[in-house]
């Protein structure tokens, strides 16, 4: 069927900002899908409140709105652009949604927009578990005992009649938000009441456990003309019981028979011609390990973080295909890309293993629970691929940056066995590297199979991997066959060398005399049965390398890896805009990267693609091919200018900045020079290599003081330190302090925090933008809201910024981007930090301002200067509009993580809010963030004794809104002396009801709840803020935030009084009108 | 471990680790793309006389099951891998690959770089091979590959010695048995037939003394010009009993109706070849595994139709007969291993037997719709 030539616009949902459960996959399938719909020449409008994407760049779209990804303003957005057809099916669940409520509102059909892809029955009928489960049973298809219940009393009766564990899964939510298997009956009623919470429906499907089979997932494409492939399916490591997102995973299935392959792949076909979707759908499956029984545990009927990851592993756009099948072009007549030549209707043939292993923020959240259940928690993955399982899976694991190079973890060898036992039993993070652990041991593998029922076919390729080591360790010298051995197996030299107690330079150069190196090889969808000319590369130790070389200069790009809490998409959108500025020059941009969710891995972006580890030795290995002119590190995170450091030692050529200037910035001691001799301020403080130091200098500050190790990224272990045994026990469990790795103490200024993004060329500084931090300093920048133009700062302050930002950027001989930030303290101005690289507010300012900031700083890495790209130095002008930056946690899927905001991010994502004025684009920016903003009703507000005096007129202005105030004891006290009415209630400790009473009945509509640090109410603050994260309830822990909400609820309040236009818009409708 | 090693008509050498059984074999090397199905592929009859690569890296992973058998025993010359499993894992495994292919005498090398091997088979076509696990020089080898003929009589060696009856209450299929695949006649007496197998030569006379309601034309082997016996056997079937062909089957069936075959560079060997039936313009994932193919000018002097063709190459999937009860498909319906989307052709010949020709086709339509 050729395309429907009455689409000729169409809007597209993107996923909105980045949660556990939902992370770039979606940028990467949307800008796919926003490309391939306009090389068809349809008008493409996209609605995304992402900013960090590539997908949101106005070249992807014929007209782009970074705008709350809410019914109201997408209704707004069709009433004005008068689409032709919705595509919502690549907006993950966030995009469904929308969907299903604008076709349920009547929107759709009022203004004649056609939903594309999937049509609503089976959006509705794949996420509603009642309908799934029906339509299961019509089917004959198989699925687990199950009940759908819409109160805990039902799910407690199934479970007594049909036995536990039982597994909940609330209906219509992400990454199995609020699910989880319960064992017992208290177990069951917390996760139920809990998942009715997070269900739109109130909705929970309770259903027999089916833990410890098999799981497989096939990833299945359908045209309206019904033909149907299956892209590629995968096995995981870790059987069902654990979420997909959070298992280990690889493609294709290694353990299944033909016979089970088909079997399901056949089950997968029949659903999605059940579901009638047209389009992209992923299928999981429960597979007895003793029969040939399974279970249909889930559909989802769109493109999902599987489907980008199947995309990655088999080569085969999955988006862009489910794009133009949207369209009404049918797989028959859409060509491969990847070969140019045979058709999208086949099934890719893999001659290689690929391995996903998830990343997860437990570095960053020490206290989060780490097992792994039903609900999701990584943040992000990384992909390998190896032509055996070793490799693949070894270079997955060095791919984490998680400081592993192997499946070795040192603090598993203190573990006695019996809790090495209880940790395999319970699955948290480690448990690849606790078996590891395992092996070594030299305990069996059928125990191994007991605890975890891992498939045994897994367990021996660890246990195999250890055997070698154990050779490896024993033999007398590295023989040929060893070597090769070992790299097939995917050990890195460091390994090697670890393991014969030898340099690792000194193995390398033995595996060079053996003349063992790495050769590439091409992912090319079909197993090499036809010609492809893809260039998309991964690494082996076999004997033809199929790499090519053009005559062309080359410059390699380091991309960000993995995404994790304080590196998002926000590098990769970065590294994108580096690429696209290089192949500009006419030279080729090579990149390495390993995360299969990102626009960088997407084989189109780059000139050659190598899929593998930024690790040392394999980012070696790909200089040595490419040979290129010059590395960019600068847009890869804190991920590239570590690799950096370690290629400087090869003598490799970084682009841009240098180094050593690199270095000026991060190293303490010179900072501080470089600063007083440039006459800048910065808050007093030392680095120090004991704990001693610490107490000594941080009595010569006076506390509170702010303490952090040196070279992290995302303010990792940062903290606002009030005594001398709180600092004692930080130096002690929060950092391993060693003359190595200093910790940086400083004095904790109070005051306004201030961001600057600029550009050098090494004479003249471009700011692009000065941002303004609504949360003072103390909240990690990654998580406060940014402000652009700044609103409450002086003309002169803003200058004084732009002279101290010159003056940086030049004395640090700056060729590229700089980040510097601020803290305004005293009408004094202090720099707190000089990121000499990409910052994670790239994106927000290019878009804000319209300067593509990354790619003018790239070409300024290749040689041109400002002035020859038309730009001059200084402040660029400001826009008119208000944008506001707002981040976006996952705090619902991280269980036992406090809320309150401080010095380490915790943010996953972020959305843009703009508007014409500052309460307009913060209003935006709360909805787009999903804050539930309440315009009246009752405000729970349990203040520390800090914030009192700061916090009585907020109060006051909650109460002119027509807010009711709660507040416990000490806080009520306060707010009647100043006059407010209070309606008091108890404490947890002084029984009920309380405040978390209170809550639970939904009685609470926005948490107030400030940070009582070292006290004992600061664990009733904690309960407080994790019960309303729960409950889903906006809790509120800086002051600035609340007074930032205020001031758009008043303007809000404002606007809702027709009768009294305010004079100024009159004038301005007549002159509209005139 | 001990060596073996692969040479190939163009000189190519690789050396690898011996698996499975000793000793020096000669074929056509050829690769297959399936990630699963090793077993399957192995017990293929129309694998004879060749060494087969398969190009996914990890082969023997879910061990083998005599369920999985396609024939009595592996026909397959020698075996071409990246890494043979040293362990297995499923529920229904009896023994390991190496375990395997000793106990049936075949000859396996692993740790070659079979993308490599791939590739050129693609680019030079496919190639004869000399694999042993001996010492001789390669000389040597080269003057056993030189000297060693060209074999022709492949049915022969595959094909049934004698007559078997598989009873049933339906239709009764004679199935004319050119190195049948066990799923062929698993898809017919799963229908209820009664299948009665019959050597490769039986005459015409011989099969319609069975009075048959239908012919089955199997899979098997070679070139199809090689048994010119059969060739005349289904000329004289035809619109006397209604006849249904896969792959070498409908070769036969094109060659009985006047149409010609040729070899193809390297052949189909697969789970994923697209195939499009032309009545309905929908495309299914087929298993093929096929080195010859009818040629699209010969179908034009023949009452044959095409009826499916394949999405990548257009070369020839099926054609039907314009008067007489008769279809063939050059893809296996019955898969085993590869997509099981096309078990509905048996239903086809299901129908045929039923109700002739004209029902077939009213039929014929509305199952696919």
């Amino acid at each position: 069927m050729p395309k429907d030539l009455t689409l000729k616009k169409i809007l597209v949902i993107g996923s909105g900002p980045i949660v556990i459960g939902q992370a770039a996959e979606f940028d990467y399938a949307g800008t796919q899908a926003c490309q391939a719909l306009k090389e068809e020449g349809v008008e493409v409008i996209l609605i995304n409140s992402n900013p960090a994407t590539i997908m949101t760049d106005t070249n992807m779209a014929d007209r782009v709105y970074i705008e709350p990804l809410t019914p109201e303003f997408v209704t707004q957005i069709i009433r004005r652009e008068r689409p032709d057809g919705l595509l919502p099916t690549l907006g993950g669940q966030t995009g469904l949604n929308l969907a299903v409520e604008l076709a349920r509102q009547g929107v759709l059909e009022r203004e004649g927009v056609k939903l594309l892809g999937t049509d609503l029955r089976a959006i509705t009928c794949a996420e509603d578990r009642d309908e799934f489960r029906t339509l299961m049973y019509e089917i004959n298809e198989p699925v687990p005992s199950s009940v759908i219940v819409n109160t805990v009393g039902e799910a407690v009766s199934f479970a007594t009649s049909n036995g536990y564990p039982v597994i909940v899964r609330p209906a219509y939510t992400l990454g199995g938000t609020g699910g989880g298997i319960a064992n017992d009956e208290t177990e069951l009623r917390e996760i139920v009441d809990n998942g009715l919470r997070y269900s739109p429906i109130t909705q929970c499907l309770i259903e027999q456990s089916i833990a410890g089979m098999k799981e497989i997932e096939y990833e299945v494409m359908r045209d309206a003309n019904d033909n149907c492939i299956v892209v590629c399916n995968m096995e995981n490591f870790d059987p069902v019981g654990v979420h997909t997102g959070d298992s280990i995973v690889f493609a294709p299935s290694q353990t299944l028979s033909d016979r089970e392959y088909h079997m399901l792949r056949s089950s997968a076909l029949k659903i999605i011609r059940a579901l009638d979707i047209k389009g992209g759908c992923n299928v999981q499956y429960a597979l007895d390990p003793h029969s040939f029984q399974y279970y249909v545990i889930e559909v989802n009927p769109r493109v999902s973080r599987s489907s980008a990851l199947a995309s990655k592993a088999t080569g085969y756009p999955i988006a862009r295909i489910a794009a133009k099948i949207a369209l009404g072009y049918t797989l028959d007549e859409l060509k491969n890309p990847v070969t140019g030549q045979t058709y999208a209707c086949f099934e890719p043939a893999l001659d290689y293993v690929v391995s996903k292993i998830p990343r997860w923020p437990f570095d960053k959240f020490i206290s989060a629970n780490r097992r792994l259940g039903t609900q999701m928690k990584a943040t992000g993955e990384v992909m390998a691929i190896g032509r055996t399982l070793e490799e693949s899976l070894l270079k997955a694991v060095r791919s984490l940056e998680i400081g592993l190079d192997h499946i070795e973890l040192a603090e598993a060898k203190q573990l006695t066995q019996e809790e090495l036992e209880k940790r395999l039993a319970e699955a948290d993070d480690e448990r690849l590297y606790l078996l590891g652990e395992w092996f070594r041991r030299g305990l069996p593998l059928e125990t191994a199979y007991e605890i975890t029922k891992i498939d045994r076919f897994f367990l021996y390729k660890i246990g195999r991997i250890i055997n070698l080591e154990e050779k490896i360790a024993k033999e007398e010298t590295l023989s040929h066959e060893l070597m090769l051995e070992a790299k097939q197996m995917g050990f890195t030299d460091s390994t090697i060398a670890r393991l014969r107690q030898e340099t690792e330079r000194h193995v390398r150069d033995i595996r060079k005399e053996l003349q063992i190196k790495p050769v590439y090889k091409i992912v090319d969808t079909c197993a090499a049965e036809f010609e492809a000319a893809t260039p998309y590369y991964y690494s082996t130790y076999e004997q033809e390398d199929e790499g090519k070389k053009s005559d062309k200069k080359t410059v390699l790009v380091l991309g960000s890896g993995p995404i994790r809490i304080g590196q998002g998409v926000e590098f990769d959108y970065a590294t994108v805009h580096a690429i696209w500025a290089i192949r500009e020059a006419g030279m080729e941009a090579v990149i390495i990267n390993n995360n299969p969710e990102t626009v960088s891995t997407d084989f189109n972006t780059s000139d050659r693609l190598y899929f593998e580890p930024l690790y040392r030795e394999d980012v070696l290995h790909i200089i040595e091919k490419e040979n290129p002119v010059g590395i960019i590190v600068q847009f890869g995170g804190q991920t590239a200018l570590n690799l950096a450091r370690d290629l400087r030692e090869e003598g490799i050529p970084i682009l841009g900045t240098s180094l050593e200037e690199i270095d000026r910035a991060e190293d303490r001691k010179k900072f501080e020079k470089l600063l007083s001799e440039t006459g800048i301020a910065q808050p007093p403080g030392a680095a120090v290599t004991s704990i001693e130091a610490a107490v000594e200098t941080a009595t010569k500050l006076g506390y509170p003081v702010l303490v952090r190790p040196s070279y992290v990224l995302g303010g990792r272990a940062m903290e606002i330190v009030y005594g001398e045994a709180e600092l004692r026990q930080y130096m002690v469990q929060a950092v391993k302090v060693n003359p190595e790795h200093p910790v940086l103490i400083d004095r904790y200024l109070l005051g306004k925090e201030l961001e600057v993004d600029a550009i050098c060329d090494g004479e003249t500084v471009l700011i692009p933008g000065i941002m303004e931090h609504i949360e003072r300093a103390g909240v990690h920048s990654g998580d406060s809201i940014a402000v652009y133009p700044p609103q409450f700062i002086t003309e002169s302050q803003k200058q004084q910024l732009v002279e101290i930002t010159t003056n940086i950027a030049k004395s640090l001989q700056t060729r590229g981007l700089i980040n510097i930030q601020f803290v305004l303290y005293k009408d004094e101005m202090y720099v707190l930090e000089v990121n000499p690289r990409a910052s994670r507010t790239v994106p927000f300012l290019s878009k804000v301002t319209g300067i593509p900031m990354a790619q003018v700083a790239t070409r300024i890495m290749l040689g041109q200067t400002l002035e020859d790209q038309g730009y001059e130095g200084g402040l660029w002008p400001e826009a008119s509009e208000v944008a506001v930056k707002v981040p976006v946690f996952s705090f619902a899927k991280l269980r036992r993580v406090d809320v309150t905001l401080g010095p380490e991010m915790k943010s996953t994502g972020e959305v843009m809010g703009r508007d014409r004025d500052y309460a307009r684009a913060v209003y935006k920016g709360l909805i787009a963030a999903g804050i539930h903003m309440p315009r009246f009703g009752t405000i729970v507000a349990t203040i520390g004794d800090k914030e009192k005096d700061e916090a009585i007129p907020l109060m006051h202005r909650f109460h002119q809104l027509g807010f009711q105030i709660v507040s416990t004891a000490g806080t009520a006290d306060a707010l009647e002396e100043a006059g407010l009415p209070v309606r008091r209630v108890c404490k947890l400790t002084e029984g009920s009801p309380n405040i978390i009473d209170l809550i639970r009945k939904g009685e609470a509509d926005l948490v107030v709840n400030t940070w009582t640090r070292g006290k004992a109410p600061a664990r009733d603050g904690f309960r407080i803020r994790r019960e309303a994260v729960e409950h889903g309830i906006a809790c509120l822990t800086s002051m600035d935030t609340v007074e930032a909400l205020l001031t758009t609820l008043e303007s809000i309040h404002m606007s809702a009084e027709p009768m009294n236009p305010p004079v100024v818009t009159k004038k301005q409708e007549a002159v509209v009108i005139g | 471990m001990k060596q073996a090693r692969l040479l190939l008509e163009d000189g190519t050498l690789l050396v690898g680790k011996s698996f499975g059984s000793e000793g020096t074999s000669v074929g056509e090397v050829v690769f297959n793309t399936s990630m699963t199905g090793y077993q399957e592929i192995l017990t293929d009859p129309s694998y004879y006389g060749q060494m087969v690569t398969l190009t996914y890296p990890l082969i023997g992973n879910y061990g083998f099951t005599r369920d999985d058998d396609e024939s009595i025993r592996p026909y397959a010359f020698g075996l071409i891998v990246r890494e043979h499993a040293e362990y297995m894992s499923n529920w229904r495994q009896e023994d390991s690959i190496d375990e395997w292919l000793k106990m049936h005498k075949i000859v396996g090398i692993s740790g070659i770089d079979t993308r490599m091997l791939t590739r050129k088979i693609r680019l030079h076509g496919t190639m004869r091979g000399i694999l042993t696990t001996g010492t001789a020089s390669v000389e040597e080898l080269q003057e056993v590959l030189r000297n060693t003929p060209l074999i022709t009589d492949q049915v022969k060696n595959v094909s049934t010695r004698s007559v078997h009856i598989s009873p049933n209450i339906g239709k009764r299929v004679v199935l004319m048995d050119f190195g049948s695949k066990h799923n062929i006649q698993r898809e017919l007496s799963e229908r209820n037939c009664e299948v009665i197998s019959v050597p490769y030569s039986t005459t015409a006379e011989e099969i319609l003394r069975y009075r048959p309601d239908g012919v089955m034309l199997t899979n098997g082997p070679g070139d199809p010009k090689d048994v010119p016996e059969a060739i005349e056997t289904v000329r004289a079937l035809l619109g006397k009993v209604p006849v249904f062909g896969i792959c070498l089957g409908h070769q036969l069936l094109s060659l009985a109706c006047g149409a010609d075959t040729e070899k193809l560079k390297f052949g189909h060997r697969g789970g994923n070849h697209p195939v499009k039936e032309l009545a309905s313009g929908r495309t299914v994932m087929t298993a093929q595994n096929h080195g010859y193919t009818v040629t699209a000018e010969s179908i034009d002097h023949t009452r044959l139709r095409i009826s499916h063709v394949a999405l990548n190459d257009g070369t020839i999937e099926g054609v039907e007969h314009l008067d007489f009860p008769a279809f063939s498909v050059q893809y296996h319906p019955e898969s085993a291993p590869g997509p099981l989307d096309s078990g509905y052709l048996f239903d086809h010949f299901m129908e045929m037997m039923e109700h002739g020709k004209d029902a077939y086709e009213k039929k014929g339509e509305k199952v696919r719709a």
